[in-house]
C-alpha cells in the first residue's frame, strides 16, 4: 500500500464531510448556489487528486504489466 | 408541422441502425466479438464506450427532472460517479488481469472463477437481470417520453414505449458491442452539444443569468428547495451517493464494459478524465432549474418531462427534433447494451451451467432470443409503476449493489477469508433486506423511530448491503472447516482418479 494512495481518501471527504458545512444557498459563487458550487469544486479536485497520484504511482511508470 | 420533429428524430435512428450495420460487416461475430468487441479497444473507445453507460436517459431527462421537481437533491447524481472512478482506479485494473488470465466474458464468470462455485455464478446473474428490470424500464421509459413529447401528442407514450423497444431489440440483435461503440461516438458529442446549449441558453434567455435564476427560484420556492433538507436529508445524499458509487460498476454492463480495455493503464488514465466528464451534469441541472418557473405545471408523474417540455415550449419543432434524437441516443445506446448483457448471462450463466455442453454458437443464438423477451418484462415494468426516472435507478441500484461486496472482498490479498458459502450468504440477505423494505415502503424512521433523526432517511440499499457484508463474514468464517473438507474432498478424488489411470 503506497502512501500516496491515501489522497484518494480526499474526495470522499470532500463530498460526505464537507456537505455538513456547504449545505446552503448563500454565498453565491459564479452565480451558483454555495452547495452546487462546493459539489462542482470536488469533481474537479478530484480530477486534480487521480492526476497527482497517477502522476506519482511508480506503476504508471513502468508501463504496462500483463 | 407536427411531425418535423419526428422526422428528425426517425433520421437519426436509421442512421444509428446504419452504423450498427457497418460496424459489423467484415467482421465473425463469435461469442468474444459479439460481447467484448474483441478486447481491442483503446482508451478511447473504453472511454466512449464506458461514457455512453453513464450519459443515459437517467441523465438527460431524469437528472433534469429530478432537479425540476426536487432542486438541490439532483446535485447527488454528480458525486457518485466521481467516486466511483477513484475507485475504479484501484478495482479496474484487477478486475482486468484477473479477467483476462481466466477469459471471463461476463461478470458471473468473474464470481464463478473467484469463489470456484458456478451456482454463486447464476445468483449473481439473476440478481444482476433483476436489477437491470429497473434500470431498463427507465430507458423505456425514457424513449417513450420523447417519441410522445416531440410528436407533440400524435403518438401515446405506450405506443412510442413499444417503438423503442422494437427499435432497441432490432439494433441489438443486428449489430452488438460494436455498434454500440460507434453509435456512442455520435451520442455523446449530441448529448454534450445539446446540453452545454440548452444549460447556458435557457437560463440566460428567460432569466438573464445563473445567479438571477436561482435567486427567482428561491424567491419562489425558498431556500430549502436549493440544498438537502426535507425528504432528501444529509444523510439520504451520503447514503444514496455511497450506494451508487460503490454499485457504478457492478452493473454487468459497466463490469463487462470494462474487459473490453487494451490494457490497464487505460482505466488509470480514465480516472483522471472521467470526473471531469460528470460536469456537463451542470449543465443538465440548469435545464431542469429553468424549467421550474418556465414550465411550472407538471405534476409530481410528470418530472421527467420537464426537459423536453421546456424546449417545446421555446424552439421550432426541427430543433425539437434534434433534441429528441439526442435522446433516442441517450437511451439506445445504454438499453441496447443492457438488453444483450442480460440476455448472455441469462443463456451463458444460468442456462449453461444446467446445460454445460451448450456450444458458444448456441449461446450467441439463444441469447438473440432472449433479447425481446428481456425487453418485453422491462417493458411491463415500465407500465405497471408509475415511478421517476431517479427512483427506478436508485432501486437498480439497491439491489446490483450487494454484488459489490463479495466482488471486492475476492480481490483483496486474503481473500480466503471469505467463501462461497459467505457470499452466497450475504447477496441473499442483502437482495432479501431490500426487496422486503422496498416493497412494504419502509425504512430506517418507521422500522425503528427510536434511531437518531438524522439516519432515519439512510437509503434501504445501504442497509442492505450493511447486513450483506456481516452475513457474508460470519457465514465464511462459520463454514471455513466445511469448505477445507471439500477441499480435501476434491484432492483425494483427484489422486484416485489418476491412480485407475
Amino acid at each position: 500500500m503506497k502512501t500516496i494512495y491515501l489522497l484518494g481518501v480526499l474526495p470522499f471527504l470532500g463530498f460526505f464531510v464537507g456537505i455538513f458545512f456547504a449545505n446552503r444557498v448563500e454565498p453565491y459563487v459564479l452565480g451558483l448556489p454555495f452547495i452546487m458550487f462546493w459539489i462542482a469544486m470536488w469533481v474537479v479536485l478530484t480530477s486534480v487528486i487521480m492526476g497527482i497520484i497517477y502522476k506519482l504511482d511508480p506503476i504508471s511508470r513502468e508501463g504496462d504489466v500483463e | 408541422m407536427n411531425v418535423v420533429a419526428l422526422l428528425v428524430i426517425f433520421a437519426f435512428l436509421v442512421f444509428a441502425i446504419y452504423l450498427g450495420i457497418r460496424a459489423r460487416s467484415g467482421r465473425d461475430m463469435d461469442l468474444e466479438q459479439w460481447t467484448t468487441g474483441g478486447r481491442g479497444f483503446g482508451t478511447l473507445f473504453v472511454f466512449l464506450l464506458m461514457a455512453g453507460e453513464i450519459y443515459t436517459t437517467f441523465t438527460f431527462l431524469g437528472g433534469s427532472g429530478w432537479a425540476y421537481g426536487n432542486g438541490g437533491a439532483a446535485l447527488y447524481i454528480l458525486p457518485y460517479g466521481t467516486l466511483a472512478y477513484v475507485l475504479s482506479y484501484w478495482m479496474l485494473p484487477a478486475v482486468w488481469k484477473y479477467a483476462k488470465e481466466h477469459r471471463c466474458h461476463s461478470q458471473s464468470d468473474f464470481f464463478v472463477k473467484k469463489y470456484n462455485s458456478p451456482y454463486l455464478g447464476v445468483l449473481t446473474s439473476l440478481v444482476a437481470v433483476i436489477a437491470m428490470v429497473p434500470y431498463l424500464a427507465l430507458q423505456l421509459k425514457g424513449l417513450g417520453i420523447i417519441v410522445s413529447t416531440t410528436s407533440y401528442g400524435l403518438i401515446p407514450s405506450t405506443m412510442a414505449m413499444v417503438i423503442g423497444l422494437v427499435a432497441v431489440t432490432v439494433y441489438v440483435i443486428i449489430s452488438g458491442i460494436h455498434g454500440s461503440a460507434w453509435t456512442a461516438v455520435v451520442k455523446d458529442i449530441m448529448v454534450l452539444a445539446v446540453a452545454v446549449f440548452l444549460g447556458l441558453y435557457l437560463p440566460f434567455a428567460l432569466y438573464g443569468g445563473f445567479q438571477p435564476m436561482f435567486e427567482e427560484i428561491t424567491q419562489e420556492k425558498g431556500a430549502e428547495f436549493l440544498i438537502f433538507g426535507g425528504d432528501y436529508p444529509i444523510a439520504w445524499f451520503i447514503s444514496s451517493v455511497l450506494l451508487s458509487a460503490l454499485g457504478f460498476y457492478m452493473w454487468p454492463h459497466t463490469f463487462g464494459a470494462s474487459f473490453t480495455a487494451q490494457s490497464t493503464s487505460v482505466f488509470r488514465r480514465n480516472a483522471i478524465i472521467m470526473p471531469l466528464y460528470q460536469l456537463i451534469l451542470l449543465f443538465v441541472f440548469f435545464i431542469g432549474f429553468a424549467a421550474v418557473l418556465a414550465v411550472p405545471n407538471l405534476g409530481e408523474e410528470e418530472v421527467d418531462l420537464a426537459l423536453l417540455t421546456v424546449v417545446r415550449e421555446t424552439f421550432s419543432p426541427w430543433f425539437v427534433g434534434l433534441i429528441g434524437a439526442a435522446g433516442l441516443l441517450t437511451a439506445l445506446v445504454p438499453g441496447s447494451l443492457l438488453l444483450m448483457v442480460s440476455a448472455t448471462i441469462l443463456v451463458k450463466n444460468v442456462y449453461g451451467v444446467f446445460r454445460p455442453s451448450t456450444t458458444e454458437a448456441q449461446i450467441v443464438r439463444y441469447a438473440k432470443y432472449l433479447v425481446p423477451v428481456v425487453g418485453l418484462a422491462a417493458l411491463f415494468f415500465t407500465l405497471a409503476g408509475g415511478q421517476s426516472i431517479v427512483i427506478l435507478l436508485l432501486l437498480g441500484y439497491s439491489l446490483v449493489t450487494q454484488l459489490f461486496p463479495a466482488m471486492l472482498i475476492s480481490l483483496l490479498p486474503n481473500a480466503m477469508n471469505a467463501n462461497k458459502y459467505g457470499a452466497t450468504a450475504g447477496i441473499l440477505v442483502g437482495v432479501a433486506t431490500v426487496a422486503y423494505l422496498t416493497i412494504t415502503e419502509n425504512n430506517l424512521g418507521t422500522l425503528f423511530p427510536w434511531l437518531p433523526q438524522g439516519i432515519h432517511a439512510i437509503h434501504v440499499g445501504i442497509v442492505g448491503l450493511i447486513l450483506n457484508l456481516i452475513v457474508l463474514l460470519i457465514v465464511s468464517l462459520a463454514t471455513r472447516g466445511l469448505v477445507e473438507r471439500e477441499r480435501v474432498t476434491t484432492a483425494e478424488e483427484r489422486v484416485r482418479t489418476r491412480a485407475t489411470t
